[in-house]
């Protein structure tokens, strides 16, 4: 039983759904282990940007805050996707590369971890 | 010849069960047409115990009596300048919280024991039910009288209304109520009555009345002990209501069993604001969150569920998580609010050096390890000038609706964040934790059109985009009610008025 309802086949509509967003798509970001930032963060995105973009103008404006922004070396950052290891392909579109509505996007830096001075 | 005036236990049944009818040209279940949908099954309700064991005239008399004297005491507060007693200004953030969030849920608990209660069979329940929702309408009432002093000399209270259907924090309590008004008339009362009334009551007023009481505030300390009679009865209704339904039949046990371990859990995760406040909020504090925690929940708490034993009602799974991350809740509430510091209707800041230390104190394991750093480093921030507020908006779990600020402290990995998803007719659905999905994947079409304030954002629904839209939309003035205590305008009035530079 998907709902207690009184009336059998209740529906409720999904309220977040992918034409919702105006032809976005929303990606959940986190920056693991930095909790200088307390929670991921919620961006509207082009399914079709590049990821190059995400990382050049997305992620400075959601994590750039963090004093160890610039120390990131972007070669050994270690990504995953919806909670799998990931890939990704700087040019090639976020959807295209399996990004999809919702998602959940994770940058790891090993070699930075957090500190604040 | 008749007696003039009855006797107590005849008037007690004339106007309580006597009031109840028989059906003779109407079906009794259309009447009630609620009462068997959840699957609870009612074989008697003549073995419902009043817990009040008040008659409405009596009702009327004891809470009037209470009123007269509490509104006499709000006077002489107002004409004393009561406001001023109180221990610092940074206080009052804690009872603008309690206004925003708490009395808008005063008054949805009113209107959910009106809808209960009219939807019991049984007389007795119909009557217990009334009598709450009336209290209930009543704390919602005096709550704003007591803060109504306080609104007069403070930002931050004045739209209370209008933020409460709009504002992304204030959306975890009313989605609480949403969700259990929206449910039946038994998981209703068993929510709020049960879970919320009788095991996390003392988790929400105490720490609230006593930080008043510690802190000089007169007018909401007397709006506690005007409440307290009325909590005692909540409280025994809470209990009878658990006891009814399970001594009722056996197959109501694991529907009842699955609603507690829901409902605990919902209720504790709109405690998270609780905790920051009594760590991080009271000038003067009285007790830490979890010390709290295992006095209230983890001794009382753990006595009650051995007495429900008898039953076959298990203590909840969810409180072996909440038990872990007791060394870290108020530090995580209190920091998420402390970065959107813009987008709240109170002031944060950071503690001073003496406050740093009691939370060292009061959290040994935890707070040095994992949250002085960053606390110092914002203090530093702000001495230069550049106080922290964090850009973007976060990501919410779907049922809790709270930022997903929580982490692994389940696993012991208390830096993680901790994620659980789901999916459902193919889209993805995130939560913060295990019970939050538990919730979601029980009912998952009541919470697919959940109304999650950062997506209502970015959809257009919320004033527009950009902060400043967002802020207009919410009634939340900037400059006044947002931002760091510092150089807020609370403090500078607080200053004058101490004659401190």
């Amino acid at each position: 039983m998907a709902v207690k309802a009184i009336r059998p086949g209740y529906h409720g509509e999904h309220k977040d759904s992918r034409d919702k967003f105006h032809g976005n798509i929303l990606v959940y970001i986190d920056w693991d282990l930095h909790r200088w930032f307390p929670s991921p963060k919620a961006f509207p995105l082009p399914p079709d940007m590049p990821f190059g973009a995400l990382i050049e103008a997305v992620l400075p404006e959601g994590f750039g805050q963090h004093p160890q922004f610039k120390e990131i070396d972007w070669d050994t950052v270690e990504w995953s996707l919806n909670q799998q290891p990931f890939t990704p392909d700087l040019t090639k579109g976020l959807e295209e590369q399996g990004l999809d509505h919702k998602c959940v996007v994770r940058f790891k830096t090993p070699e930075l971890v957090e500190s604040y001075d | 010849m008749q007696a003039k005036k009855l006797n107590v236990k005849d008037k007690y049944r004339l106007l309580t069960r006597d009031l109840d009818w028989e059906f003779s040209y109407e079906d009794r279940k259309e009447a009630f047409p609620y009462e068997e949908f959840e699957g609870i099954k009612i074989t008697d309700w003549d073995k419902w115990e009043d817990p009040f064991r008040l008659t409405m005239d009596a009702y009327w008399k004891y809470q009037a009596e209470k009123e007269k004297k509490l509104y006499a005491i709000y006077d002489a507060f107002a004409q004393n300048n009561g406001h001023l007693n109180i221990s610092d200004a940074r206080y009052v953030n804690a009872i603008k919280i309690f206004l925003t969030a708490v009395s808008p849920a005063e008054y949805a608990s009113s209107n959910g024991f009106a809808w209960a209660g009219r939807h019991y069979g049984g007389m007795g329940a119909r009557v217990a039910a009334q009598m709450q929702s009336i209290d209930e309408l009543r704390h919602y009432q005096t709550q704003i009288h007591a803060m109504s002093h306080y609104n007069k000399y403070f930002d931050g209270f004045e739209e209370f209304a209008h933020m409460h259907d709009r504002v992304w924090y204030i959306s975890v309590v009313k989605s609480f109520f949403d969700d259990c008004r929206s449910a039946g008339p038994f998981e209703y009362i068993v929510a709020v009555s049960f879970a919320f009334e009788y095991v996390l009551t003392n988790l929400l007023f105490v720490p609230f009345m006593s930080g008043a009481a510690y802190n000089g505030d007169m007018a909401t300390v007397t709006f506690g002990f005007s409440a307290q009679s009325d909590e005692a009865r909540h409280m025994t209704l809470g209990l009878e209501i658990i006891k009814f339904l399970l001594e009722q039949h056996e197959d109501n046990v694991p529907i009842v069993q699955q609603w507690l371990d829901k409902w605990l859990w919902r209720g504790y995760r709109i405690l998270s604001v609780v905790a920051m406040m009594m760590d991080y909020m009271l000038p003067q504090k009285f007790m830490s969150w979890k010390e709290a925690w295992e006095l209230y929940f983890e001794e009382a708490g753990g006595a009650l569920f051995k007495d429900l034993e008898r039953y076959g009602i298990k203590m909840p799974g969810c409180a072996e998580l909440i038990r872990k991350e007791k060394d870290h809740l108020s530090h995580q509430a209190w920091w998420t609010f402390y970065s959107w510091g813009q987008a709240a209707a109170f002031h944060t800041w950071t503690p001073n050096a003496e406050e740093m230390d009691w939370l060292s104190e009061k959290y040994p394991d935890t707070f040095d390890k994992y949250y002085r750093g960053r606390l110092e480093k914002a203090a530093e921030l702000e001495e230069q000038g550049e106080r922290f507020y964090n850009s973007g908006l976060p990501q919410l779990c779907q049922t809790c609706q709270i930022p997903m600020l929580f982490t692994e402290c389940g696993h012991d990995e208390p830096e993680e964040i901790s994620y659980r998803e789901s999916v459902y007719n193919d889209e993805r659905f995130h939560f913060c934790s295990d019970m939050c999905k538990t919730i979601f994947d029980n009912e998952p079409e009541k919470y697919v059109h959940s109304w999650l304030p950062v997506h209502q954002i970015f959809q257009g629904n919320c004033g527009g985009e950009g902060l400043d839209k967002v802020m207009e939309y919410y009634n939340m003035g900037v400059g006044e009610m947002n931002l760091d205590y510092k150089g807020s305008p609370d403090e500078q009035r607080w200053k004058k008025w101490k004659g401190v530079a």
